[in-house]
């Protein structure tokens, strides 16, 4: 996509420098003639110090989400029923013995509360578990295809680590979110690539051929979106099977979150293909001989790609906090699937929060991803359009 | 403006039966129906239903009929007003849904109230003290907002309630003045529940319009016609109300119709996690149990809500900018 048609491009870039110099610095003005639109976004978006930071937060979450066997350590079922309901245990870097540089954990002893049987955990200071990286303990498949058994934490055995705390099977949540943001990160990502494969195709047919298919598209879509977004997907995922395998819910329920997504990108497709046919360089290409396919996806298309990169951008992080929502109600992802909503769904009651407020740690990932995409979001929508201030 | 109106109003009811076509298919698609649920339900606690039974009462529910014969039913049945029974409450479901839509609607007009009456003011200063440190605090603080799931402020509100004050912050009501009639003390007590959601619910929105608020103002304050106004000698904020923030208000009006469909789906998740008695709670579990004339009615309300409300902002839009114009291009 970085490769454009070089005549047009040395045509804006002549324009951004009439039209000032589009916030470039003066030594980078040279270069703007020959710079891709994608180059002056880059340059752009560079400087934008909030936006590359949350750029590196979404990197670093998907690299998790890749090497999630890997990274917790625990597999997702790993079950420790002695310790269910186990508060965070506290890395601690001192001790009786003076600085540890690398930190340790206490062991946890479970007692029962004489009055309330409420069993609760006391660290037991005499069996000590130094933390070990790049340890060899339980097996997994990586991606389902490679046997290993490398965890990049761990502790030895006998000890146990949970620095999240676990939940009522005694399941380790650190090691739940981490596989949870295999699920939560991609479905966001899938449902996005959804809406804008129907979004694109819908729209461009519309804005393409006008009349009155045109005129029918745009009722249906004022149809579709005449239903408010959350009781339209509640709607949607009740009425998925309960009888579906894992993966057939999850692609359900990215069909359902995409759903109404792909409307608002069918709209702006179609709007910038009606106002930017009337742009003098399409007409400069109608009257060079060029087809209406040519110049619809030669030259309208590149217009406004950036214009559709940074609304996908904009929509992953409401597709991810509608999974969050839906599991969360119950509708969405179903256990053993594990997604942060899926895990969510054990700290709805107030017993809960009273009593094991770890368990409300998923959250804080949902919110620093929505946050970063966010963030990134804005900073590519400065950035969409390098030829303005 | 008239014939606008009266040619969008005229829209609306094909579009209606359209919608109502749709709704009434969405909540068909389950596979079985509230019967099949029922009969399970019963089957978990011993009982069983032979199937002659269940034959008579799936007749007596008309359940046994083709699809498009129930639906003919419902839709003919709307335009006398009857919107059918609830399987589940074995009641009317205008019965159902009215007595519910009260407590509803004071939440959500309270919610925008104050969305309101935090993000105008918090806007226009952000905009006005661009890059300043309060700029930067409400910026920040904005994004938390927008990203924060509702459901997980009102979890945090009930640890907190149960933490600090020891209370649950569930309901609208004291145990005491639950099933009371309307009196001062009631309407005290609701005034002080009424809070939680509404902060619950108002954050996400208060962040998003302060955010608007703040782009729309910073784009006309940049614009000639402010500078020659200063330049004629208007005071700053006087000129600053009278023309910049009145177009900044646009978006503001032009949701403002998003508020009536609000009213019954009613910030669904906040309520089923704080136990409130709207509207929302009402229809997930119609959707859950195949409860299907509430579940479809409901449906059927928040279009039509969210038709009218558009509509509404629209003329609202007009009438406050005079530059917009809804004639048809050629």
């Amino acid at each position: 996509m970085a490769i454009q048609n070089a005549g047009e491009e040395t045509l804006e870039a002549d324009h951004s420098l009439i039209e000032g110099d589009g916030g470039l610095g003066e030594d980078q003005d040279s270069e703007a003639f020959g710079a891709s639109q994608w180059q002056l976004m880059w340059w752009k978006f560079r400087k934008h110090k909030v936006a590359m930071a949350a750029g590196l937060v979404i990197v670093s979450l998907y690299m998790i989400a890749v090497f999630c066997e890997f990274l917790a350590p625990y597999a997702l079922d790993h079950r420790e029923v002695e310790y269910a309901f186990a508060p965070p245990q506290r890395l601690r870097f001192f001790s009786d013995e003076g600085i540890h540089i690398i930190p340790f954990v206490y062991g946890y002893k479970g007692i029962r509360h004489p009055e309330t049987l409420r069993k609760f955990y006391i660290e037991d200071k005499s069996k000590k578990y130094t933390l070990r990286f790049f340890v060899r303990s339980e097996p997994y498949y990586f991606w389902g295809l490679f046997k290993s058994d490398l965890h990049l934490l761990g502790v030895d055995s006998g000890g146990s680590l949970f620095l999240l705390g676990t939940d009522h099977l005694g399941r380790d949540l650190l090691s739940r979110i981490i596989y949870g943001s295999r699920i939560s990160l991609t479905i966001g990502l899938v449902g996005v690539a959804l809406s804008f494969v129907f979004g694109l195709v819908i729209g461009v047919v519309s804005g393409y051929y006008g009349g009155w298919i045109d005129n029918v598209i745009q009722r249906g879509i004022e149809i579709l979106r005449s239903f408010p977004s959350i009781p339209l997907w509640m709607a949607l995922a009740a009425s998925l099977p309960s009888s579906w395998s894992p993966l057939q819910v999850y692609m359900g329920i990215t069909v359902v979150l995409s759903f109404i997504g792909w409307t608002g990108l069918a709209r702006q497709v179609r709007g910038k293909i009606l106002s930017l046919r009337e742009e003098d360089f399409a007409t400069a290409a109608l009257l060079s001989g060029a087809s209406r396919w040519r110049i619809m996806t030669r030259h309208l298309l590149p217009s406004f790609m950036s214009h559709i990169i940074v609304s996908i951008t904009l929509a992953v992080p409401g597709m991810i906090l509608g999974e969050t929502s839906l599991s969360f109600l119950g509708l969405g992802l179903r256990p053993p699937v594990t997604s942060w909503g899926v895990l969510l769904k054990e700290a709805q009651n107030v017993q809960a929060v009273a009593f094991q407020p770890w368990l409300l740690t998923p959250v804080v990932f949902v919110i620093i991803t929505v946050m970063a995409f966010n963030f990134v979001g804005d900073g590519l929508r400065d950035a969409a359009d390098p030829y303005s201030r | 403006m008239l014939s606008l109106i009266v040619k969008r109003l005229l829209w609306m009811f094909p579009t209606m039966i359209f919608i109502s076509f749709i709704s009434f298919t969405l909540i068909q698609l389950p596979p079985g129906d509230y019967l099949t649920s029922y009969i399970a339900a019963l089957g978990e606690t011993g009982e069983t239903v032979d199937e002659a039974q269940a034959a008579a009462l799936r007749a007596r529910y008309n359940l046994d009929q083709p699809f498009m014969v129930q639906y003919w039913r419902w839709l003919t049945g709307m335009f006398k007003g009857d919107l059918g029974m609830s399987f589940e409450w074995n009641r009317p479901v205008t019965e159902l849904i009215g007595e519910r839509l009260f407590l509803t609607s004071i939440i959500s007009i309270a919610t925008l109230l104050v969305t309101w009456a935090l993000a105008i003011p918090i806007g226009i200063y952000s905009a006005v003290k661009q890059y300043s440190l309060p700029d930067y605090c409400f910026t920040f603080l904005g994004f938390i907002g927008l990203a924060t799931p509702n459901f997980l402020l009102a979890l945090v509100f009930m640890y907190i309630g149960y933490s600090v004050f020891g209370v649950s912050a569930g309901g609208l009501f004291s145990p005491m003045y639950q099933s009371a009639d309307w009196s001062f003390g009631k309407f005290v007590d609701l005034m002080a529940h009424l809070w939680i959601p509404v902060i619950v619910i108002g954050t996400s929105g208060t962040a998003g319009l302060i955010r608007v608020m703040r782009a729309n103002l910073l784009d006309e304050l940049r614009k000639q016609y402010v500078m020659t106004a200063r330049a004629k000698g208007v005071q700053y904020w006087r000129l600053l109300i009278r023309y910049p923030v009145r177009v900044a208000l646009n978006p503001l009006v032009s949701t403002v119709g998003w508020v009536l469909p609000g009213i019954v789906s009613g910030a669904t998740i906040t309520s089923v996690v704080l136990g409130l008695p709207t509207t929302g709670p009402l229809l997930l579990r119609a959707l859950m149990n195949q409860d299907m004339y509430l579940a479809g009615s409901m449906v059927m309300m928040l279009s039509l809500l969210t038709l009218i409300g558009t509509l509404l902002s629209d003329i609202l839009l007009l009438w406050l900018d005079p530059r917009i114009r809804y004639e048809e291009r050629d």
